[in-house]
């Protein structure tokens, strides 16, 4: 019977698509009864076609598989147990019909019982029989069973009293009974007819299968209903790996194209592969996993499917095949991704923003540091600077051997301090960006002379500065020269402080651009129609035969605050600073500085800096007059010799007592560069009259050429005292022997300061009041320097100088006529005459009209007040010999 | 005069050059001034400042005139003063006097006639005040000077 049922099951019922549901059917499927609303998915339309379903190989599954089996027991045991009911039903109605029947046969005996009884009593009359005892007994008897028979034995008795009538009696009821019986009898019967047609029925309704495919089918509509729209995918491959089921709710293939193939054969591209090797594992492991596996398939682009995987066994624990399910979750993905991304993003964010708000804490701080340190040294060097100078003009008073010692210590020092203060806020200005670079015209070869006069100056070892400056370097060029000429400085005295004996050496040429490889000199000689300024590398050594620089030392070098070593800032003192506002400056204006060393041998600092070139009939247009004066004599000279030479003066300062402490032969050199090119100028033009330097004596002939004026000047001093310098008497004894100075200032609390200033200086000065007296003045007399206030009545300072400039030019004053000023007695045209210095004292210390200054032909200025500190570096620079030249040339005669 | 009554004169002295190098009214430069005073020209401060004053009273005359004449606006002369006064202000180290040149010349420069009377104003003040301080200060300087010379010897056993 049972082995029938499942028979017909496996046809049946397996036609449903959910085999391995079924296994939990009583409790997973809580399917409402078929017959209550069987209605309910009427409404529902289901596409069965997504499924596809190898028929043959569920038939092996269910055969074979545990899984099948345990389904298709469960199946049964369900269809037993109903059965089961069924049939204990039955029994029961079976049992109590049986139980009537046995109460039927009972009362039946009885009554038969009761018959013989009556056959008894009526065989001998000796029993007694008491109606009442009769009575007695069948009234307690009867009734309990059945109230009719009551009813007719009562009536029965009462009728029968006497013996016809009780046979009457006994007999009318035997066949009362004789019905009765008949009737039981017929009860009976009709009892076991309807057993048997219950029995019948039951078998007809209990056919299991329909009820069972009904279930199913039920499920199976109501798994469509929920699957419907679920990307899900759900399938079974058997052991090769070959789709036996699959149900995809959007199908992209036909059945053919995927029942009996792999995965590998049905589609392909990234994670296909994976997917079966996954399944494959799961396969041979027998566990079920999960994955999440990405596709990148032509069939539906990009997805991701979290496939879950479990094998299936047959009944001997051999897995024959697995099945699956997918869950597309690809925008679960992204989101996680996506989510992840930005968790990522965050802390980065998080991370940075920390470490943003450390370094803005720190530069904060370093800000703060850096402006209070310029403040600071702001503040300090006001009264510093006051100390300094009054402490200079202590040191030029009477004063004993000791207090000039100590007062040369509190000098240096407060010199060193102010140094390191200047340094301090130069650095603090480059590096906040403060600084501006100038631009002006300037010729390298009279920097590298001055520079190195300066050092000369001040030398007090026995040195030899030298300067070499190649031919091809431009004669002028535009950068900003105040900054060009501190960087110089700043390394010649570098050199100077660790060389203790032979040459500090400044080579100056021209190098190809080393940001582009067209050569920049190309484009100067070809394109100079199209720009009005190109642009020239220039290249500066500053070469030294000193200690040298330890290879460990080189790298921080150029470090603030560093020095090569402890052991050298002991013995040589400095700030250390002075290095890196070098190297600031020269980055600054584009180039680079560095270095190269070797210990014991020397060093060799060089810088390279781009340099504009003024277009030549840009020059000549805008310095012309400049140039026309220039032109002459050290024009000349500067432009054309490359190479200059000094040796030290052996002791003393410029200003020490009687100005004539030093040693003319040195001093003789450097003037002699000057006084070489009159000379020079009368023979050829382009002369590298430098090549010739090197041997030759100091005393340069030239050098008495060159100032004819000189030993007639007393003469013309006394002329010139007749003319409009107010009161100003000049010693003639002293004045004989110095190159005189002439101030040209209107204000007279000016020249009072700056007369008493001079006389400190132990100078001698000439005061004029204007232009035009001025012009008068340097017409009769020969002056070493010219003070010049720019703005003046009557002629201001510019045109003044311009009109000197002229003279000294052309040999006449024919222009200084023309401007109007009137000139005593008429001058012969000289020979061309050296240029006089000319310093401008303004009291706008703006640059412009700096620049003006020196358009005009001034060699510099001074910004107003004029303090006995800038005067003096005034007159150091440009009156150099001023006293030993004149006793030198006079003296011989 | 006794002993402490110089000490205290030279502690004014001193006490009124600070506060007139704190309120900037003047600077350095009036110290280079002092310290080109030697015995060859005992009174070289003084002089120079009293000529300044002078020169200075001229041209804030000028400068007045100048700007009251409501027809002309000689800008030329007005700067031609100022530059003046500016350098010799500078000279003897009248810092704020400098300044205050210097905006009145920016004013002249931009033709604002208000501006400049404003400054004019300020300027006066300010060389009144100037005036009244040197005054001040000289005066203690040739108390101390006398002070000096009447004690000398007793001073020196003193010290």
């Amino acid at each position: 019977m049972e082995d029938d049922n499942a028979a017909d099951m496996e046809v049946e019922v397996l036609s449903s698509m959910w085999p391995e549901d079924i296994d939990a059917a009583g409790k997973k499927f809580n399917v409402e009864k078929p017959g209550a609303d069987q209605d309910l998915l009427e409404d529902v339309t289901i596409i069965e076609e997504p499924t596809i379903v190898d028929f043959k190989r569920l038939l092996e599954l269910t055969n074979y598989s545990e899984k099948g089996s345990s389904q298709l027991s469960y199946l049964v045991k369900n269809w037993e147990w109903k059965q089961e009911n069924a049939v204990r039903l039955l029994r029961e109605e079976l049992e109590n019909l049986s139980k009537q029947q046995r109460e039927v046969e009972l009362k039946k005996l009885e009554i038969l019982e009761e018959h013989k009884f009556e056959d008894e009593g009526y065989g001998g009359d000796k029993r007694p029989i008491s109606i009442l005892d009769d009575v007695y007994e069948i009234v307690p008897d009867v009734p309990k069973r059945r109230n009719d028979v009551i009813y007719q034995d009562q009536r029965i008795e009462i009728d029968g009293e006497d013996d016809t009538d009780s046979v009457r009696y006994w007999k009318q009821r035997a066949l009362n009974l004789e019905k009765l019986l008949e009737l039981s009898i017929n009860r009976e019967q009709i009892l076991l007819e309807k057993l048997e047609e219950s029995i019948e029925k039951l078998e007809k309704q209990s056919s299991p299968v329909e009820e069972l495919s009904q279930i199913l089918k039920r499920a199976d509509n109501f798994l469509h209903f929920v699957l419907q729209n679920a990307p899900v995918v759900i399938g079974h491959q058997d052991k090769e790996l070959r789709y036996r089921f699959i149900y995809n709710h959007f199908p992209s293939l036909g059945e053919e194209d995927i029942i009996g193939k792999t995965d590998v054969e049905i589609f392909k591209g990234g994670g296909v592969k994976e997917s079966q090797d996954f399944k494959r594992e799961v396969l041979e492991k027998g566990l079920p996993g999960k994955r999440e596996i990405t596709f990148e398939t032509e069939l539906f682009g990009a997805k991701t499917f979290l496939i879950y995987v479990e094998p299936v066994f047959s009944k001997a624990g051999e897995t024959i095949g697995v099945n699956y399910m997918g869950m597309e979750i690809t925008d679960q993905v992204k989101r996680r991704e996506k989510m992840a991304r930005l968790r990522e993003e965050i802390a980065v964010q998080k991370a940075r923003e920390t470490e943003l708000n450390k370094t803005i804490h720190i530069t904060e701080e370093t800000m703060r540091a850096k402006q209070m340190l310029a403040t600071m040294s702001h503040e300090i060097r006001s009264p510093l600077s006051g100390v300094v100078s009054m402490a200079e003009i202590l040191s030029t008073t009477k004063l004993d051997k000791d207090q000039k010692q100590l007062l040369s210590v509190m000098l240096s020092s407060g010199d060193l301090v102010l140094q390191l203060i200047n340094d301090i806020l130069d650095l603090s200005k480059v590096e906040s960006g403060v600084m501006k670079l100038e631009a002006t015209k300037f010729r390298p070869r009279e920097v590298i002379k001055h520079v190195l006069q300066t050092a000369a100056a001040s030398l007090k070892k026995m040195l030899i500065l030298e300067g070499h400056v190649s031919d091809d370097v431009p004669i002028e060029v535009i950068g900003d020269v105040l900054r060009i000429r501190q960087i110089l400085t700043n390394l010649i005295s570098n050199a100077v402080k660790f060389t203790h004996e032979g040459k500090v050496k400044i080579k100056l040429h021209v190098i190809a651009d080393p940001c582009s490889e067209d050569q920049q000199k190309i484009k100067m000689d070809t394109d100079e129609s199209e720009s009005n300024e190109t642009v020239v590398w220039i290249r500066c050594d500053v070469q030294d035969t000193g200690i040298g620089i330890p290879e460990t030392a080189l790298p921080s070098l150029f470090k603030k605050y560093m020095q090569a070593g402890a052991d050298t800032a002991r013995k040589y003192g400095g700030t250390g600073l002075g290095l890196a506002i070098c190297k600031q400056l020269v980055e600054l204006m584009g180039g680079s500085l560095t270095v190269s060393s070797k210990e014991h041998c020397g060093s060799t600092f060089t810088f390279i800096l781009p340099h504009k070139v003024p277009h030549a009939c840009e020059s000549s247009d805008e310095t012309d007059e400049f140039k026309d004066m220039d032109d002459n004599e050290s024009t000349e000279d500067d432009d054309n010799c490359g190479f200059f030479q000094f040796k030290p003066r052996t002791l003393g300062s410029l200003f020490s007592s009687n100005g004539s402490g030093r040693v003319p032969e040195l001093t003789g050199n450097e003037i002699g560069f000057e006084k070489c090119n009159p000379e020079n100028n009368n023979t050829n033009t382009n002369t590298k009259y430098a090549g010739v330097d090197h041997d030759r004596p100091f005393h340069n002939p030239c050098i008495q050429k060159n100032r004819p004026a000189k030993p007639i000047e007393p003469k013309v001093n006394s002329n010139g005292n007749s003319g409009g310098i107010l009161g100003n008497v000049v010693e003639k004894s002293k004045s004989v022997i110095r190159p005189k100075i002439l101030l040209v200032e209107d204000h007279v609390v000016n020249v009072m300061v700056a007369k008493r200033m001079m006389r400190q200086l132990n100078q001698d000065m000439d005061v004029v009041n204007n232009g035009v007296e001025a012009i008068r003045a340097v017409h009769r007399c020969d002056y070493g320097l010219v003070l010049m206030d720019v703005c003046m009545p009557v002629m201001d300072g510019l045109q003044a100088t311009r009109l000197i400039r002229s003279y000294e030019k052309t040999g006449n004053w024919d222009e200084a006529r023309l401007a109007g000023v009137e000139l005593s007695g008429d001058q012969k045209i000289k020979e061309p005459r050296r240029r006089i210095p000319i310093i401008a004292m303004t009291a706008n210390a703006m640059s412009e009209s700096a620049e003006e200054c020196f358009a005009n032909g001034m060699d510099s200025f001074i910004t107003k007040p004029v303090t006995l500190q800038n005067l003096k570096q005034c007159l150091e620079q440009y009156l150099p010999s001023n006293g030993t030249l004149f006793k030198d040339n006079f003296i011989p005669k | 005069m006794l002993g402490f009554g110089a000490v205290r004169l030279r502690t004014d002295m001193n006490r009124l050059l600070s506060l007139l190098f704190h309120q900037g009214v003047l600077d350095e430069q009036f110290l280079q001034l002092q310290h080109l005073q030697d015995q060859t020209s005992p009174n070289f401060v003084s002089d120079v400042v009293t000529i300044y004053f002078q020169e200075s009273e001229k041209q804030l005359r000028n400068l007045r005139n100048l700007l009251l004449d409501r027809e002309i606006w000689d800008y030329v002369k007005l700067g031609i003063h100022l530059n003046q006064l500016m350098g010799s202000s500078s000279s003897i180290g009248a810092k704020r006097m400098r300044n205050i040149c210097a905006v009145f010349r920016a004013a002249v420069e931009q033709s604002n006639r208000p501006a400049c009377i404003r400054a004019l104003e300020v300027l006066e003040h300010e060389y009144c005040y100037l005036k009244n301080k040197l005054h001040e200060l000289f005066q203690m300087e040739q108390q101390s000077v006398l002070g000096d010379a009447v004690r000398y010897p007793g001073v020196v056993h003193q010290l």
